[in-house]
């Protein structure tokens, strides 16, 4: 993989998806492919298929809840008591590789990496990837609401089985894709034929590494899909779609949808946020809507603060700290986005303005 | 206020040390000889010569042992026992070669170990029985009396007792219980737990005892010699819980002893006298006298974490081990 890395922690990809979408056929792919890198496999008890790889542990998904009176604060005990284990191991693989049942919830897979210290120093969670069918995902989306949370979750979207669909079809799945998560990545993909940098080493979860993920706030922005209106559109689209990625259709030709159920809350201000204010907040409005949102990351601008601020949060949990200095010339701006069901819009927007200082 | 090293006496200089390149997992004696448990595949005999004995093809994930045996699962699905002169058996495999991470020995030469959410016991009579807990074993504790098993799971932990058919006795308590321990009079049951906190029942009534105020989740815990305290890792410093009295640490504060700027990361108290051996995760090792918190250096600090400790049956040598090297001290 190309990414440097500073830390040497144990990188560990989630790959989700609901039954049928393609994971296994993805995972044997990365496996297999001549990269020279080592990993350890993770798989459910109930994989069907067999996994070509030397160090394959089979894990009963447990997701077990924390004693903290926060129901939505789980971790999944197997991978625990796993990662405690193949520590033993340690020079044997470069990284972990986690493939989760259909059904699963990846929350309590990324919680995991905050919520236990030990899994915590050792390794460190790159990007929670979701394969989707883009034949069925669209009925999925409307019964199966794990598949929707695997969608709102990602970091990464292979929208596998394009061949399977027309270019109409396929841009009607990826305008419903975008109505939930606007701001993964996603690559199309056949029979999971998606190069393996843009699944590993994504460091979707870094805080220094959330510059990088500024490309698709703005993007995002651009088209408009956020819900948010309240800004002037004044970026340049040719400009963001030199970072390398793969944005396959995503041009004037996307359809717009409104997914009643997922949204995401996208918010900035031009103006420095008070962080007596905001920090309160935030912690206040995760600790009540903290069930209901999924995701969220944040840049923010404090008065009198010459540092940029980044932070992210799964459910309750927040993972913040000071970046680096703001560059001379470089506009302040705070920007900051919610992933969820059903987010209480009005009230998330209302907070926030009031943080300004 | 921390430990300074320059004031208290160390032995430091007196022990044998043992490059591993790996790390040191567990530490067992056969008399006064130490075996070293690597990360993987391999026993370290540290005998006036070094042996290294290939037990598992793979990582060795728990270990035990008694005068007579190491007995050592390993994530190749085995179970293996080895002797004093380095020979080793298979005692069991699992069939489906899940990982073989919890391992306990009892009377009689019993062996219990776990895979998954199954207990397993091999009785002195060498019969095998087998108990399937609601979740993933992630304890396994034999009474000091009686042939009884403590479990621990998610929710709780359960007193299984393989000889009868009675269905085990359930003691609960929410959350993931991830070790277990009973105390040397067999009065009351302590699990470490996901959450920085022990959690304990008194066996008798299943009184709940909460124990918690730890800077990180607890993975060590060791019974003093006589039994009065229950000494833990997880904090800056040296934790040690009252058990005597008929109510243990019930409405009462523990011991804090032995401060330092680094976390207590391994525990072991000493066979015979009230001292316990504290490893921390800066290197730095202390024996450390309960009775006024008097201590001794074993270790310097050196940054790289203390792993495994342990001492022999007599308590007259205490080996230790990191993630780089193996040591022995003979006091």
């Amino acid at each position: 993989m190309a990414t440097p890395q500073s830390s040497d922690k144990i990188p560990v990809t989630v790959l989700t998806g609901y039954l049928g979408a393609g994971k296994t056929t993805l995972l044997n792919r990365i496996l297999s492919e001549p990269h020279g890198k080592k990993f350890a496999v993770i798989v459910n008890e109930f994989g069907e298929i067999g996994i070509d790889n030397e160090l394959v542990v089979n894990a009963d998904e447990e997701v077990f809840e924390m004693n903290n009176g926060c129901i939505c604060c789980t971790v999944r005990g197997d991978l625990v008591r796993i990662i405690d284990g193949l520590m033993r191991r340690k020079g044997k693989f470069d990284a972990i590789i986690v493939e989760t049942t259909g059904l699963a919830d990846p929350a309590p897979v990324a919680q995991t990496f905050f919520m236990d210290e030990n899994v915590g120093a050792k390794t460190r969670l790159d990007a929670v990837v979701t394969v989707a069918d883009a034949k069925w995902l669209k009925d999925r989306l409307k019964d199966a609401p794990e598949a929707k949370n695997q969608i709102a979750f990602a970091d990464v979207i292979v929208l596998n089985k394009t061949d399977l669909v027309s270019a109409d079809e396929l841009r009607d799945v990826e305008g419903h894709i975008r109505a939930i998560n606007p701001y993964a990545t996603l690559h199309r993909a056949q029979r999971s034929n998606v190069a393996i940098d843009d699944v590993l080493g994504r460091n979707a979860f870094d805080l220094d590494r959330i510059l990088d993920i500024e490309p698709k706030f703005l993007e995002a922005d651009d088209h408009g899909h956020d819900h948010d209106h309240d800004h002037d559109h004044h970026h340049d689209h040719g400009h963001h779609h030199g970072d390398g990625h793969n944005h396959h259709g995503e041009g004037s030709g996307l359809k717009h949808y409104h997914d009643e159920d997922m949204q995401s809350v996208s918010l900035r201000s031009e103006k420095p946020l008070n962080p007596d204010k905001f920090f309160p907040w935030v912690q206040e409005l995760v600790q009540t809507e903290g069930p209901h949102i999924l995701r969220c990351k944040g840049i923010l601008a404090f008065k009198d603060d010459p540092e940029r601020f980044v932070f992210q949060g799964v459910h309750m949990i927040l993972d913040g700290d000071h970046q680096r200095p703001w560059k001379d010339g470089e506009e302040r701006l705070s920007r900051i986005v919610f992933i969820g069901r059903e987010l209480p819009q009005e009230k998330i927007r209302q907070g926030f303005a009031s943080c300004v200082a | 206020m921390s430990i300074s090293s320059t004031a208290i006496p160390s032995l430091a200089d007196r022990v044998r040390r043992i490059a591993t390149a790996t790390q040191v997992v567990g530490v067992h004696f056969f008399g006064r000889k130490p075996v070293f448990v690597l990360g993987e595949e391999h026993l370290l005999f540290a005998d006036d010569e070094e042996k290294r004995v290939a037990v598992h093809g793979g990582g060795i994930l728990a270990s035990a042992s008694d005068s007579a045996r190491i007995v050592t699962g390993g994530d190749d699905g085995r179970l293996v026992a080895t002797d004093a002169h380095g020979a080793t058996s298979e005692l069991a495999s699992d069939d489906k070669k899940r990982w073989i991470d919890r391992v306990a020995l009892g009377p009689d030469h019993s062996v219990a170990w776990s895979a998954g959410k199954t207990a397993h016991v091999i009785t002195g009579k060498n019969e095998h029985r087998s108990f399937e807990a609601p979740s993933t074993v992630a304890g396994l504790a034999f009474a000091p009396r009686g042939f009884r098993l403590a479990v621990a799971h998610y929710n709780g932990a359960s007193f299984w007792f393989p000889n009868a058919a009675a269905k085990p006795e359930f003691f609960e308590w929410k959350g993931s219980h991830l070790s277990v321990a009973i105390s040397p009079d067999g009065r009351f049951v302590v699990t470490t737990m996901q959450e920085p906190m022990l959690h304990g029942w008194r066996i008798a009534d299943s009184k709940h005892m909460r124990m918690s105020g730890y800077s990180a989740r607890v993975r060590s815990m060791s019974w003093t010699a006589d039994g009065a305290f229950l000494a833990t890792s997880g904090s800056e410093q040296l934790i040690l819980w009252p058990f005597d009295g008929k109510d243990g640490p019930m409405g009462r504060q523990p011991r804090l002893m032995a401060p330092s700027e680094a976390r207590v990361t391994v525990v072991a108290a000493h066979p015979k006298q009230a001292v316990v051996a504290t490893g921390y995760g800066d290197g730095a090792v202390w024996m450390v006298r309960v009775e006024d918190g008097a201590l001794i250096g074993a270790r310097q600090a050196d940054g790289t974490p203390v792993t495994a400790l342990g001492w022999d049956n007599s308590g007259q040598v205490l080996g230790f081990g990191t993630e780089q090297e193996a040591g022995v001290l003979t006091l």
